[in-house]
């Protein structure tokens, strides 16, 4: 009897144990899930410096892992979203914002697209308006005369003959 | 003939663009600290960890910040570069040990030549961080008042060195 007591014993201690080491590494990560979404929000819109065309918040570069450390640091010491882009503007330049910002030797980045639209329809409204007129112009009265002749008089042969 | 030209044109443009293109450095970004004081720091000495080192301690010489570690291989590359431009004794360079062991940094520095006056240990990259490094190496030059004015990024060679680094170091130093 006490030998199935000591086995129990043992069994649960081991289970618990089990739980513990189980949980601990979970720990951190889950530690506020509401910081750890605003870090991820926050580190999808920055660019990842090593892998360049992922963003932070994909990146499992080293650096990549570093900088997620600090803006959750900086995001749980009460720091703004926009405060932790600036801090990291500040260190790497405009080039870590996936939505670059709007100033002078931007404009054309943002609304290059746009221009190119608008050229398009321009080209083409214009390429239209051009041949309309065209058509319009070449269309006089005999030629009007000569296309109806050609259309409905019986098929001649070349010396004019019917 | 005539209806080529135009799309002809685009073309030419268009293989500008791409020529250009082709021959920028991604890894290359400007560094938004060129003119800005170098941010501040107050970090153990690589080969004493009771003594520290800042920015502060070299006002009033032109100085490098070598931004390196053991286990960088392009560190390895531009090493002999460094040796070289340390036995010349123009300005003092500064080691910023990035994210490394004291072990391992000593016993490199050790086995294959120290080219810097003093080495600061960054173990967890906070500093580095701040420098807004992304890649070692990279080398800062800053200025008598502690001005950052120039941040290589890779491994310098010979030609930087010749062509870049050195120029400005000259210059400043007139200052």
């Amino acid at each position: 009897m006490s030998k199935l007591k000591f086995i129990l014993v043992v069994l649960v201690g081991y289970l618990c144990c089990c739980c513990i080491a189980q949980a601990e590494p979970a720990k951190s990560l889950a530690a506020d899930p509401v910081l750890e979404k605003r870090m991820l929000r926050l580190t999808e819109e920055l660019r990842c410096l090593v892998c360049q065309n992922q963003t932070l918040a994909d990146s499992h570069a080293d650096l990549a892992i570093d900088l997620k450390n600090q803006v959750r640091e900086k995001l749980a010491s009460g720091m703004s979203e926009q405060e932790v882009i600036d801090y990291m503007v500040q260190r790497y330049g405009d080039f870590v914002l996936y939505r670059p910002r709007l100033f002078a030797a931007t404009w054309l980045l943002w609304f290059g697209p746009l221009l190119l639209l608008v050229l398009g329809f321009g080209f083409l409204i214009w390429k239209l308006t051009k041949h309309r007129t065209e058509a319009a112009l070449e269309m006089t009265e005999a030629d009007r005369q000569r296309a109806v002749e050609m259309l409905y008089e019986e098929p001649t042969d070349l010396k004019g003959n019917v | 003939m005539k209806r080529f030209i135009f799309p002809l044109g685009v073309f030419v443009i268009l293989l500008g663009f791409l020529g250009i293109g082709l021959r920028l450095n991604p890894h290359e970004i400007p560094s938004p600290f060129i003119g800005k004081a170098a941010p501040a720091f107050n970090l153990s000495q690589l080969h004493d960890s009771a003594k520290t080192i800042s920015p502060q301690d070299m006002r009033g010489k032109v100085w490098l910040l070598n931004v390196w570690a053991s286990w960088c291989g392009s560190c390895r590359e531009e090493h002999p570069v460094l040796m070289n431009f340390s036995r010349q004794n123009i300005v003092p360079m500064v080691g910023l040990d990035y994210k490394d062991t004291r072990v391992d940094a000593q016993k490199q520095l050790i086995e294959e030549g120290n080219p810097y006056q003093l080495s600061a240990f960054d173990e967890d990259g906070r500093v580095g961080i701040d420098y807004g490094v992304y890649g070692v190496p990279e080398t800062f030059v800053i200025d008598k008042a502690g001005v950052i004015r120039y941040k290589y990024i890779g491994p310098v060679t010979p030609e930087v060195l010749a062509k870049k680094l050195l120029p400005l170091i000259r210059e400043l130093n007139r200052v």
